[in-house]
């Protein structure tokens, strides 16, 4: 029991003032790594911290005292009680070669998925157009798509001047944009179970199948590779990738066969989904630039045969890079590199 | 009925309380930063404008670009270099933590920001505003995903006591080692309905006023019994007058040891 709370706030102020220092210091510097001593005596000062507010807490006559040692309790109880890795730096082409094949592999499941949800959209537009094809326009709603196949090849590979001249950047700008923001929407709808995300893949898938068709119905095979494959072999696997994150954080969310809180099993995907979505904007870049500089170019420009090697080789490092790049030890998201001091948990009291 | 606030044990024993943010600050915090994120914009136009006579696509391009980067990034870069915090929620004195009291992490905020391409679904938060009604933690979907909460941090308003005590003769305080054991049974939110009961003591009618500070008098007399000598003779709402004396006068008089509140 305090009896006299000036001389014991006197006296303990000097323990708080060293603790809101080692505090300040931690989270100014997120590379600092405290000795052994540092860490006992951080823990030290901790728990007298954490004694001094169990004794203060009744005080009413201060409430700001309270408050202060509370902060300082949560702030402390957050860097001691914290058991998943700190990063320290960022190493760009360990992320690019280790980090992000290494996840993708280890959710390859959650991509099959995506990449059959995909097969079945497309396989259904592809379908209902040769089934309708005056359900085009319901099909593709781009009027740039709606024109007739044999029509739009003979009108592009007559042309004698550069219809994006002066837009190119902006047009890739564009292109990068807009697809990564419907990648984000698309990861960002597994918070709805999933079911956002299976219809954005579907209905992606339905496009895809329904202009293949299309252009192969009409005799177009070679253009359409040509014109798709440079850019497409990136943006379409980057569209399943957002889509793979947007079903890890379903099934995180679902938890089937888990018997671990939903909070943690959210705290497991989520530095996952974050070098997924990453990936997904990086490979976006890429078929951006791909896509206004090189995809829009048709014979006798550039011939088709070059286009489609193109891309060819680089849907071979695609899969190449995802299927090998960092196949060596697979670090997970969140193990800790070393001992933290101590490893006890805590999680909230319910709401009353 | 739902708590504003979420409390965390940590293993020790030691309970500390997190305030939590409710939807229609958060809206507000959010406002601002649209604004922020608008005059950021404005800005990066002006500065685009001399690039774009040299080259009108180039300077698109960089001009869509940073449109975009500003409208993800900007949520995430202030909340990862100023520890939860946006402009907005600075202003509004609320912050980003983890959902357990642990480390914030550079994935939750990301998670969090980007979530919110659902959560803004189909205008103005409507989704995030109605799940974080729902939710206990008063969290929205991308507070969900990222397991974190908002909290806020309320300025402490101290009570103007020189209005009550000035100038008055304290007989309790002739029973130092009662004043020490009142200080320490009292609790603070008994302390504070004392403080507003006294200051807002015109605003009732006569006889309830005389009904509560008896009430309030007599209970805190259950709690530290002090002797005749110091109690006859006055009345309830001076009694209660010492009491608030007694538990805040003392934190007032060492002002010197105030501590600073982050």
């Amino acid at each position: 029991m305090i009896i006299d709370l000036q001389r014991f706030v006197a006296a303990e102020r000097p323990c708080w003032a060293e603790l809101e220092r080692a505090l300040d210091k931690l989270e100014a510097e997120p590379s600092y790594r405290m000795s052994l001593d540092e860490v006992q005596r951080f823990h030290r000062l901790y728990e007298r911290t954490a004694a001094d507010l169990a004794r203060i807490i009744t005080f009413s006559s201060e409430p700001e005292t309270r408050r202060y040692l509370e902060n300082l309790v949560a702030r402390g109880y957050g860097e001691l009680h914290e058991t998943r890795q700190r990063r320290r730096r960022i190493f760009p082409l360990k992320w690019f070669f280790q980090t992000l094949p290494q996840t993708f592999r280890r959710h390859v499941r959650a991509f099959w998925m995506s990449l059959a949800i995909t097969l079945a959209g497309a396989a259904f537009g592809g379908f209902a157009l040769a089934l309708d094809p005056g359900a085009k326009p319901a099909l593709m709603p781009f009027s740039h798509l709606l024109q007739d196949p044999a029509k739009r090849v003979a009108e592009e590979e007559k042309a004698t001047q550069d219809r994006l001249a002066g837009q190119k950047t902006s047009f890739s700008a564009f292109l990068m944009t807009h697809n990564i923001k419907v990648s984000i929407f698309t990861l960002a709808l597994g918070m709805t179970w999933g079911f956002g995300t299976i219809i954005m893949l579907f209905y992606n898938g339905i496009m895809i199948g329904a202009i293949a068709v299309d252009y192969v119905r009409a005799g177009q095979a070679k253009f359409l590779l040509g014109w798709l494959l440079p850019h497409g072999v990136v943006e379409i696997p980057a569209i399943l990738i957002a889509g793979q994150a947007g079903l890890i954080l379903a099934l995180a969310l679902i938890g089937w066969g888990k018997r671990i809180s939903l909070k943690t099993r959210l705290r497991e995907v989520s530095q996952d989904l974050v070098t997924l979505i990453f990936g997904v904007g990086l490979l976006l870049v890429w078929a951006g630039f791909v896509e206004a500089f090189l995809s829009q170019y048709h014979e006798p420009v550039i011939p088709y045969s070059t286009k489609i090697a193109f891309g060819l080789v680089e849907l071979t490092l695609l899969v190449v890079y995802l299927a090998k790049s960092g196949s060596g030890r697979d670090t997970g998201p969140d193990k800790p590199d070393e001992p933290s001091p101590t490893l006890s948990s805590a999680s909230p009291i319910p709401h009353s | 009925m739902k708590t504003a606030a979420l409390q965390i044990r940590t293993p020790e024993g030691i309970v500390f309380s997190q305030l939590l943010a409710g939807p229609v600050t958060r809206f507000l915090a959010w406002f601002i930063d649209v604004l922020c994120i608008s005059v950021l914009l404005r800005l990066l136009g002006q500065l685009l404008l001399v690039l774009q006579i040299v080259s009108p696509d180039f300077g698109m391009a960089l001009y869509s670009l940073g449109y975009f980067l500003l409208s993800i990034g900007y949520g995430i870069a202030f909340e990862w270099s100023w520890r939860g915090q946006t402009i907005g929620k600075k202003l509004f004195r609320l912050r980003v933590v983890d959902a357990e009291g642990l480390r914030l992490q550079f994935n939750q905020i990301v998670t969090r920001n980007l979530l919110r391409f659902v959560d803004s679904l189909p205008a103005f938060y409507l989704v995030g505003g109605i799940v974080s009604l729902l939710n206990p933690a008063c969290q929205r979907l991308g507070d969900i995903a990222g397991n974190t909460i908002v909290i806020r941090n309320p300025r402490v308003v101290e009570p103007d006591l020189d209005q009550l005590l000035a100038g008055k003769y304290n007989s309790l305080r002739q029973y130092p080692h009662l004043a020490a054991r009142l200080r320490q049974q009292v609790l603070p939110s008994e302390a504070a309905l004392t403080v507003q009961a006294l200051l807002r003591r015109d605003e009732f009618e006569p006889v309830a006023r005389i009904d509560l500070f008896a009430e309030l008098a007599g209970h805190f007399r259950t709690r530290v019994e002090f002797p005749p000598e110091a109690t006859d003779g006055i009345t309830d709402e001076q009694y209660l007058r010492n009491v608030v004396d007694i538990l805040y006068r003392g934190r007032i008089d060492a002002g010197s040891q105030k501590v600073a509140v982050r």
